[in-house]
């Protein structure tokens, strides 16, 4: 590559303006920084729980029902019990929870029992997103503050768990769930659960 | 058997790419011409077999050949033929190769229509252009496949989340990645500068029109994006601040930012070293953007690593494409700087200040984007950022922004005069002052933040024609001479008075809508009447119709004002038979002064239903004002200046170049 302007560059290296030449390496340092991220965001892959929780019971949570809803909220006690479950975390304000909606109440229909965490919700929203929607969930927790969310370790909404029949969590997926991952994934990890 | 030739173009373009990379590099250092012309032409080939590879992949789409996965997974027969069309792109594999398909648009465009620039210079950004290609070509080969077949095939296809069948959303991404990868050649300019050692305000001006291409594409896809929402989802909403939207609208400020920072350079050869990085950053971001989204998981950062090869291919390419051109700025930049000097009042002055805010914005938006990724990798602790973070740090950095926008464009170079300038402006910020009252007498009770927001828009539209107003002479000089000096006028002056304008005009819908929003959520039944913001709407039952490729029962409504009929509005919900998923089709009523937008909920008991409605003042400005900037970009692209073609550049720089007629 030609370099034609060198001995410029050797003359204003000697000017003021050098002192401040490790300002043009702030974006490189910034750029290495945000990099690192990345690098190891990308080894953690995010599809899967972090196997400390995989196999392991359910974090102890207790949650309040939505205003208006006479199903008692959702806690830990509420599931395993011989039966295999979906619980699912989801907000009226995440756009993708509107997208993996009719899955949910595809599974629901089959008689898969499906139970939400509604994370960081207004009340009257959630009713309008049920209302408009339909509701595929038996019970739902209203997770406020987020904090039950957390104890899962969930990154953002929609997030879903599979619970198997002892109240362990089986499978976790992260974002929408979609026709490629229901019938890929999650059905046949349902069906190896209620064998 | 044209399935097989699309996968052979791909790989022949792959090579065309490579060429196109490395031999002009060659070429340029030892000033070989036969070497360098070696660019153009691997340009047009790589173009060439792109296209083929393009339009084999449309073709199987058309044809729904269900032995092609990529058909397979996302169509369906039962598709409308615009939406097998649009369904190319409406996916992962697809939409990369629409995606290589608009780089390599660009490099022809520049390989055929780049006369003026000098034949060194085209040759490295052609091979800059080149190695982009490289990288994409070979992460669609190697991780992302379209071509890759299906044995058996089977005999329908599952078609596509009827969510994303709709016509606003077949021509959004195309505009979007127009804008995405127009600013890649702003990028290979800034890096072709860098390796000549050399910017100069005829550099500046051959980079204004890719610049001004990109930024309009990139402009009218987000609003196309932002209109999709707002009809789409049911909501009444328009900008959610999702991770999504973010890395969209990160290019889109830097863009913005670079536009105005190329002015500085092409007329006072200032703010050189500040402006090839941001046009490094705006194509970085625009390639953080593509890949934080792309595996069409939308929720957040997570969609980056879906698929372990693909994310690790990906961190590659960012990392060689931003940290080696970065590398290359901290190496080579400090040498550029120098140039026009200028007082702290000035309109250089004015254009830092709109650089520092819109900086700023970015770096904002980037953070919340990324924030809980940094959090998790560093802590281990799990946040979402949600639209509060993102409105308590936006709009406090656009409002003195927009403040500044008409008193900077009336600043003169070098060095300005405040108080005339203020003096000049009272006429528009007592108008705008009259604005705000006028809202506040029509709302009673206004929020201070709606108030804001029109003073804002007010202070942009009426600060902007003061400021056209002035420069042709209106109220000081004949009638006559007025007229000569309008026609006189660049372009340039027209598209910045339409851009501004266009801002003042979007920011007033988004304030109405975000502030003055009526909404009524009730259960109705057929013959029912309501009340909503001044009109009066009554429920007329609901049939069964059919659609193409869904079934839908269709809710009728009519719009009364005063027991006068105004219009009849009909909401769907939809039953698509493929996907087996429903859908809802909100009834919007468009006016000038608002949308009144219908939808229709569940079913109930006997004949009640489930009904939102809502009545969103002004909804339509956003789109118009997001139209009118675009428009100004357009009418800028139109000037004389880029028409006619940048002019060698001088052995000195020259502020007011010469066009060759």
């Amino acid at each position: 590559m030609a370099i034609t302007h060198r001995p410029e560059a050797t003359d204003l290296d000697r000017t003021p303006k050098s002192r401040w030449r490790w300002l043009f390496l702030l974006p490189l340092f910034v750029f290495v920084g945000v990099g690192g991220f990345l690098a190891v965001g990308l080894t953690r892959d995010p599809e899967k729980l972090p196997s400390a929780l995989i196999d392991k019971p359910v974090p102890a949570f207790d949650l309040p029902p939505l205003a208006g809803r006479e199903d008692g909220g959702l806690k830990t006690a509420d599931l395993g019990h011989g039966q295999v479950m979906l619980v699912n975390v989801f907000a009226s304000w995440c756009i993708p929870c509107k997208v993996e909606h009719p899955m949910l109440m595809r599974l629901a229909k089959e008689g898969i029992p499906v139970v939400g965490i509604n994370y960081k919700d207004k009340p009257e929203d959630v009713a309008r997103f049920l209302a408009e929607m339909g509701s595929p969930y038996q019970k739902i927790g209203a997770d406020r503050d987020g904090r039950a969310a957390i104890d899962f370790g969930v990154y953002g909404v929609p997030e879903t768990f599979i619970i198997g029949k002892d109240g362990k969590i089986a499978y976790r997926l992260a974002g929408a769930i979609q026709e490629r991952e229901l019938e890929e994934n999650i059905r046949p990890v349902l069906k190896a659960l209620t064998r | 058997m044209i399935v097989e030739i699309g996968h052979y173009a791909l790989v022949l373009a792959l090579c065309f790419a490579i060429v196109q990379g490395t031999v002009p590099f060659w070429g340029a250092a030892r000033q070989d011409p036969a070497l360098m012309s070696m660019a153009p032409a691997a340009a047009l080939g790589q173009f060439l077999f792109v296209s083929m590879a393009f339009l084999a992949l449309i073709y199987a789409h058309v044809t729904s050949d269900f032995s092609v996965l990529n058909v397979v997974e996302n169509s369906s027969t039962m598709k409308p033929l615009i939406y097998k069309i649009s369904g190319v792109w409406g996916n992962h594999e697809g939409s990369l190769v629409l995606w290589v398909w608009i780089l390599c648009l660009f490099g022809a465009a520049v390989a055929a229509r780049g006369h003026n620039l000098p034949d060194s210079f085209k040759a490295r950004v052609l091979a800059i252009q080149g190695l982009i290609g490289v990288a994409f070509l070979a992460f669609i080969l190697f991780t992302s496949n379209p071509f890759a077949r299906l044995t058996p095939a089977p005999f329908e296809g599952n078609g596509l989340n009827p969510i994303l069948q709709d016509p606003g959303l077949a021509i959004h991404p195309p505009m979007l990645y127009l804008g995405y990868v127009g600013f890649s050649m702003a990028y290979s300019f800034a890096m072709a500068a860098l390796i000549e050692g050399r910017v100069d305000p005829a550099w500046a001006r051959w980079l204004r029109p890719w610049t001004l291409a990109a930024w309009t594409a990139l402009t009218l896809g987000i609003a196309l994006g932002s209109w999709w929402a707002y009809y789409e989802l049911g909501w009444g909403g328009f900008w959610f601040w999702d991770p999504v939207e973010n890395a969209s609208f990160m290019p889109w400020l830097a863009g913005t930012a670079l536009l105005h920072s190329a002015i500085v350079v092409e007329k006072r050869d200032a703010l050189k070293s500040w402006t090839i990085l941001l046009a490094i950053l705006t194509f970085s971001l625009s390639l953080l953007g593509t890949f934080l989204v792309r595996s069409g998981v939308l929720t957040s950062v997570h969609a980056f690593a879906t698929d372990p090869s693909r994310g690790l291919f990906i961190l590659l390419i960012l990392i060689v494409a931003i940290g080696g051109s970065l590398a290359l700025y901290a190496w080579r930049a400090p040498t550029m700087e120098g140039g026009g000097m200028f007082a702290p009042i000035s309109r250089e002055s004015g254009l830092v200040l709109n650089n520092l805010l819109l900086a700023a914005a970015t770096a904002t938006v980037l953070l919340g984007t990324l924030y809980p990724l940094i959090l998790e990798t560093t802590t281990g602790a799990k946040i979402s950022v949600g639209g509060p973070y993102f409105q308590a740090t936006f709009i406090p950095l656009m409002v003195p922004l927009i403040a500044a926008v008409p008193i900077g464009a009336m600043l003169a170079w070098k060095r300005a005069d405040l108080p005339g300038v203020l003096a000049r402006l009272k006429l528009a910020a007592a108008a705008s002052l009259l604005v705000l009252l006028g809202v506040w007498a029509v709302r009673d009770g206004s929020s201070v933040m709606g108030l804001l927001g029109f003073l804002m828009a007010a202070w942009l539209v009426l600060g902007s024609l003061t400021e056209l107003g002035q420069r042709i002479g209106l109220g000081t000089l004949p009638p006559g001479r007025v007229l000569g000096r309008l026609r006189g006028l660049p372009r340039s002056a027209f598209a910045m008075v339409i851009a501004h304008a266009g801002l003042g005009v979007l920011i007033a819908g988004m304030t109405a809508v975000s502030t003055g929003q009526t909404q009524r959520i009730l259960t109705m039944s057929a013959g029912q009447t309501v009340d909503l913001a001044g009109y009066q709407v009554r429920f007329d039952g609901v049939e069964d119709v059919a659609g193409a490729n869904y079934r839908a029962q269709r809710g009728q409504f009519t719009l009364l004002s005063a027991s006068r009929v105004v219009a009849t509005i009909n909401s769907e919900k939809r039953t698509y038979l493929v996907e087996r998923m429903p859908t809802t089709e909100a009834g919007i009523r468009t006016t000038l002064l608002g949308d009144t937008y219908l939808v229709l909920g569940d079913a109930l008991s006997a004949g009640r239903w489930n009904v939102r409605m809502y009545y969103n003042p002004l909804a339509v400005w956003m789109w118009l004002g997001a139209g009118i900037m675009g428009v100004g970009g357009l009418v800028s692209l139109s000037d004389r200046r880029l028409r006619v073609g940048a002019p060698q550049p001088a052995a000195k720089p020259s502020t007011a170049a010469p066009a060759r007629a």
